[in-house]
């Protein structure tokens, strides 16, 4: 049994060249992803219920102080992938806007290029973006956003977040069952105690095996 | 079974080409060849990358003319950009190569997004003759930029064409699977 469709997975694409933004989406919906697609940095933060602090958009139509918890509860959004330099934003301005946001700062951002500077790609790393893809980007290059999404949705599904995250009760992902004492061959403890211990394995790391143990529970 | 069909067809023309089904065989062989052989020649020649398979890759029943879709929406915004550089390196003043240099990426990011490298590597030439201040490297580049892409986009049209008829002539063949 395999884990729950991609297409559970929402990604946003943000890219002002029109070709990129096709391709980028196709690529996406191949790999089986929801996909959005915008041409702006100011339109992604958008899109993300986040208003521009300094004004650029005072037209946007009903945005609220607590628009955060209006928009989880409307679109999710697993990841953002965007290119790294687009007119109207300075460079890395979607990536640090969304990193300086406490309600967003937890979505994994993957920023592209199509050059390979490694003192850029260096700051991204250390500005907080989880991969760096060369453009134009491959269908391969894609499967590693899969473990930057499920790292996410495991980690709200055990209710590590700040309240304002997800707190919809979803038993697909995550918690600790009957099936995880059958996979792995542990002494029958509480649940709490399971369910910290699988907390402490997810978090700190991103590729270890045992997520992938953990997602064919699904 | 399906011998059973294809003799109760066969007499009939297919539909749209008004060859008999069984001639359409040979077609689809044929244009299978063509568009094999114009693949190959535009990737011997540097003219076409990987980038290119790689979004043929992408198609599929959902989205059959993806690639000639991009490719189209490219060329459209090509011809936009060709011109803005021309027009930027024949003003009589010259306002630098701040402007042509950001129409340049723009050129050569979506050129390489659908894998056209000769392109790419014109774009490239075009670039590093504005980074030496050079107008008249510029023009020279810039033709060959023209030329380059007047090429591709025959070529491409070409392929895109063989690769229509090859739709066509595979639903004339096998209409009930249509």
């Amino acid at each position: 049994m395999g884990m729950a469709a991609d297409s559970e997975f929402h990604v946003l694409a943000v890219d002002d060249s029109i070709i990129d933004r096709k391709v980028i989406e196709r690529l996406l919906k191949t790999s089986s992803y929801q996909v959005t697609t915008v041409d702006s940095g100011s339109k992604a933060l958008e899109f993300l219920g986040l208003r521009e602090d300094d004004g650029i958009n005072p037209n946007t139509p009903s945005v609220s102080p607590n628009n955060h918890r209006w928009r989880l509860q409307e679109v999710e959004v697993n990841l953002v992938i965007t290119d790294y330099c687009m007119p109207g934003m300075t460079d890395y301005g979607l990536l640090k806007k969304i990193k300086e946001s406490s309600s967003l700062k937890n979505i994994p951002v993957v920023i592209m290029s199509s050059e390979n500077v490694p003192s850029r790609i260096s700051r991204c790393l250390e500005e907080g973006a989880e991969e760096f893809l060369l453009k134009p980007v491959k269908l391969s290059d894609l499967k590693k956003l899969r473990p930057h999404m499920l790292r996410t949705k495991i980690k709200s599904h055990n209710g590590k977040q700040e309240p304002e995250e997800l707190g919809m009760p979803d038993e697909k992902i995550g918690f600790p069952s009957p099936k995880q004492e059958e996979q792995q061959q542990q002494q029958p403890q509480s649940k709490n105690n399971k369910r910290k211990a699988m907390e402490e394995d997810v978090s700190p790391e991103r590729t270890r095996p045992r997520l992938n143990g953990i997602t064919t529970m699904v | 079974m399906n011998f059973a069909k294809n003799r109760t067809v066969s007499t009939v023309p297919a539909a749209k080409t008004g060859l008999p089904v069984w001639m359409m065989g040979l077609v689809a062989d044929r244009l299978r060849a063509d568009a094999n052989r114009l693949l190959a020649f535009l990737f011997n020649q540097g003219i076409l990358d990987e980038q290119f398979l790689q979004l043929q890759q992408l198609r599929d029943e959902s989205s059959p003319n993806f690639v000639s879709e991009v490719v189209n929406i490219h060329f459209h915004e090509s011809e936009k950009l060709l011109r803005n550089l021309r027009s930027l390196l024949m003003d009589r003043e010259f306002s630098g190569y701040n402007k042509m240099g950001i129409h340049l990426n723009q050129f050569m990011g979506s050129s390489s997004s659908i894998g056209a490298k000769r392109i790419r590597n014109a774009c490239f030439a075009f670039r590093a003759a504005s980074e030496q201040n050079s107008r008249a490297g510029c023009l020279r580049a810039l033709e060959l930029l023209e030329h380059d892409y007047c090429f591709l986009k025959n070529k491409l049209h070409e392929l895109f064409q063989i690769q229509q008829q090859r739709v066509l002539a595979a639903g004339a063949r096998y209409p009930m699977q249509n």
